[in-house]
């Protein structure tokens, strides 16, 4: 066979393996949507999938601030502060042909909260929502409620007709196993439909050319075609193979070779995620540690110590190949309530931690293990390492225990780790979520996630009453003085805000988004 | 021979039970799955809730009894993952791991023969030196390594065959194909090579060595004296005779070449069962952990018995044995 004929074979086989329209989204992510049910499952990735053809009545967008969706304006009631009018917008359609009115948004809200609903806690302060006529919706909410409007941009609009005629009113139950037919079929209003859906293997969405924004959004891709990925470095193959042309998980270590290929760019934004360390500081005495009779940590010197051990810029370049935002405070960019001063405040100085510990009476170190994730953030298991190092420059021995995150989450929920990693996102964009499930002291249904022991009961008080108070520059101000005592008490150790990467074609734009939630609508196509 | 197959029954029973109760004294170190299961945003009632609910808060022997009661009943339960029955998802999955496994073991299993009779017969030339050692490295290379490997060449650089997924397939009531589109069948060539080269090259040792003990025998040698072609010596009578150690090992094979399929599975992402058992795992979703096990420890069983129970239809001596007091 001479070169030539090689060639020609080589592309014909090369054309009749991808044989892709130019305007196909062939989009991979290490994970799929667990369900298509709207109010079942409240999980990053299956949102995500849902967003694309479902729509919220808000939604948020790159910068993460609200962009109108079935609403079109929101806010406060004037005359009564604990009701929420809702304008919804007009001449919207279903997939199905079905107009989409104020019973639609009553009945979606009424399923959500139902016993079996996973999205019922976003909901709790409402009581009840009710229609004034057919495009105006009234929430009423148990108390003035000043941040509403961020629990609802998951909270997904389905048709009432449709959703009773096929029997699917029950939110599906998973623990049951009950599979519904809301669960496999999609009826939404957005930009795009269902077409088909094999899970964990495969989901196809075709545009939906009746869309309210057709002409308000690029819309560029007529098809989507989505497929889990799960191995990094098949993700990877995909893409440089060209089958895909738009990644939402690029491995750290193959950006480069990613960045370098022709035809592929990476993207980089911020992530709405954090990175710390906590610190069991409440009991007399730890389990993981080898003090008897007390508790090191306890000590917020030793707390600082620790805390200035942490060289964060060169976690930065070693551990993450410079994919990471050092980080001063628990809270990512975006959120109400972070200050570039306080995420700044973090420093490394080993000389003044060494003598903060002899100060404290820890001279001489102490020994304490470190449980950590494996497989939940970028490269969790090589940051642990690395502090492993850095903690031991000041006397601390530390014991890394790396595990699944299966395994390593229950530890901080049922209070058996006394030095753990944890990241948090920021659903709400606001300080109060924060403070509910990292500050708070540990109860039954708030502080579920503050591992710290730390119980501060004044600042309890301050922290529940966020939820109500309407002035917002009070409310303000009331956060900040929350953020000084969390900063002062060195109650987390944090270490970096993730950086989100998403590895597209050069033809494809998508703009990073800080929820790592694309919308395929906004996308463009050159 | 009847109490033979019985006694082998209940040996095989109590393999499959011993199995099933290790499996589930492994599956509490795993993780909790309802950590999984439910949002950053639940509280500590929804986890009490969730987890008396699935009846995780029963010691293991319990929720054993329950998992074998449900199954006799050919109810295995509900994925915690994808909430929906695991019948189905098996059943939904096998189509794709049995394919692959179809084509790898036939890869196998015709290349390996051919290589294996051709290096014996030429034992001394250079081509089967070289097969030989290159066979060396289908054994000693992680079938993960291979398959990123051909990604790489085929997929990445050459672009000549898809790098993951089964292509385009088409539906038979419950069971889909990938044997009937272009995409499909192009789709398995870099899987099926990657689970099959262990075993073609175990099967091409197999047979080579076995062929070389079998041209030493006498019957060989009287054969060439008679003036028999090279050809239908080798073909008809030794090749005949070398071919049975190679079937029972294959037919071990088969249940090695389905279990095994979890690595090539991932590295393709091919959506069979074994991609299914390792997003179970990651999840803790021990309802599709727990059927997928015991599905294999049945198939492995299975295969087993009927080898054990052929042995003695096909070798006569060992009937003799078994029958005793002849």
């Amino acid at each position: 066979m001479s070169i030539a004929t090689k060639a020609v074979l080589a592309s014909l086989v090369a054309t009749l393996a991808f044989p892709a329209t130019a305007e196909t989204l062939r989009w991979a992510s290490a994970g799929d949507a667990l369900t298509l049910d709207p109010h079942s499952q409240n999980e990053g990735q299956t949102h995500t999938i849902r967003h694309q053809m479902y729509e919220a009545l808000i939604i948020r967008d790159v910068t993460g601030a609200f962009e109108a969706a079935l609403a079109t304006d929101w806010g406060p009631s004037p005359d009564d502060p604990n009701v929420w009018v809702f304008n919804l917008r007009e001449g919207v359609k279903f997939h199905n042909g079905n107009d989409f009115t104020a019973e639609d948004v009553v009945f979606s809200f009424e399923r959500a909260k139902t016993p079996t609903s996973d999205m019922k806690e976003l909901l709790n302060s409402i009581d009840e929502v009710r229609a004034v006529d057919d495009y105006t919706v009234e929430m009423v909410t148990d108390g003035p409620n000043p941040i509403l409007s961020a629990n609802l941009t998951d909270l997904f609009i389905m048709d009432k007709d449709w959703t009773e005629e096929n029997n699917t009113v029950k939110v599906q139950d998973f623990e049951g196993g009950e599979i519904t037919y809301a669960t496999t079929n999609v009826n939404g209003t957005g930009a795009y439909r269902l077409v088909s859906r094999e899970p964990d293997v495969k989901t196809v969405m075709a545009r939906n050319e009746d869309y309210w924004g057709r002409d308000q959004f690029p819309l560029a891709f007529e098809e989507i075609i989505h497929t889990p990925i799960q191995n990094a470095a098949t993700r990877v193959a995909a893409l440089l193979s060209g089958e895909i042309n738009y990644l939402q998980d690029v491995p750290v270590q193959d950006l480069e070779r990613v960045n370098s290929a022709d035809g592929l760019v990476v993207k980089t934004a911020p992530q709405n995620r954090v990175i710390f360390f906590g610190m069991n500081q409440g009991a007399d005495d730890l389990e993981a540690d080898n003090v008897d009779g007390k508790n090191p940590l306890a000590d917020v010197r030793v707390r600082k110590a620790m805390s200035m051990a942490i060289n964060r810029d060169a976690i930065k370049q070693v551990v993450m190949r410079g994919q990471s935002q050092p980080a001063g405070m628990i809270a990512p960019p975006f959120v109400n309530g972070w200050t570039a001063e306080m995420d700044a405040e973090s420093s490394t100085d080993v000389e003044a931690a060494k003598a903060l510990m002899a100060e404290a009476g820890y001279g001489d170190g102490f020994s304490i293990r470190l449980d950590c994730p494996n497989d939940r953030y970028i490269n969790d298991e090589g940051i642990c390492q690395a502090a492993v190092g850095m903690l031991g420059q000041i006397g601390i021995t530390v014991n890394l225990d790396a595990i699944p995150k299966a395994q390593h989450f229950p530890k901080i929920t049922d209070g058996k780790t006394d030095f753990y990693m944890l990241g948090w996102g920021v659903p709400t964009y606001d300080s109060e979520y924060i403070f509910n499930f990292l500050v708070h002291g540990r109860e039954s249904d708030i502080g579920t996630w503050n591992g710290t022991g730390y119980d501060n009961d004044e600042l309890d008080a301050k922290i529940l009453s966020l939820a109500s108070n309407t002035d917002l520059d009070a409310r303000n101000a009331d956060i900040a003085d929350i953020w000084r005592v969390v900063q002062d008490d060195v109650l987390y150790i944090p270490i970096h805000h993730q950086v989100l990467n998403w590895a597209m074609a050069e033809n494809v734009g998508i703009e990073v988004d800080p929820e790592n939630q694309p919308m395929i609508k906004h996308a463009t196509l050159n | 021979m009847l109490s033979f197959i019985i006694r082998r029954l209940g040996q095989s029973l109590l393999v499959l039970l011993v199995t099933g109760l290790i499996a589930f004294s492994m599956f509490r170190f795993i993780g909790d799955p309802i950590d999984n299961m439910l949002g950053q945003e639940r509280t500590i009632e929804d986890v009490e809730r969730l987890r008396t609910q699935l009846g995780l808060d029963q010691p293991f022997p319990v929720q054993y009894y329950r998992f074998l009661e449900n199954a006799v009943q050919g109810n295995f339960g509900v994925s915690y993952r994808q909430g929906r029955p695991v019948s189905e998802i098996l059943l939904e999955r096998a189509p794709a791991t049995l394919e692959l496994a179809a084509v790898s073991g036939l890869f196998a299993l015709g290349l390996g023969i051919a290589l294996g009779v051709f290096t014996a017969i030429r034992r001394n030339g250079i081509a089967s030196n070289f097969i030989m050692s290159a066979s060396l490295i289908g054994v000693s290379l992680p079938t993960f390594l291979i398959g990123i490997l051909l990604i790489y060449l085929f997929g990445v650089q050459l672009r000549w065959l898809p790098t993951f997924g089964r292509g385009d397939v088409v539906d038979f009531g419950w069971w889909s194909t990938g044997f009937l589109t272009e995409s499909g069948l192009k789709s398995l060539i870099l899987p099926a090579i990657t689970l099959g080269l262990y075993q073609m090259t175990l099967i091409m040792r197999l047979v080579r060595s076995e062929m070389l003990e079998v041209l030493r025998q006498d019957y060989i040698r009287f054969a060439r004296a008679r003036g028999l072609k090279d050809r239908v010596v080798n073909f008809r009578h030794a090749l005949k005779n070398t071919l049975i150690p190679v079937i029972t090992v294959m037919g071990l094979q088969i249940g090695g070449i389905i279990a095994f399929a979890i690595v090539t599975e991932t590295v393709f992402n091919w959506p069979g069962v074994g991609l299914l058992f390792i997003n179970a795992i990651q999840f803790v979703d021990i309802p599709v952990m727990a059927a997928y096990l015991m599905l294999i420890s049945v198939m492995f069983v299975g295969i087993n018995l009927i080898v054990d129970i052929l042995y003695v239809f096909v070798d006569p001596r060992l009937r003799v044995d078994s029958a005793g007091g002849h």
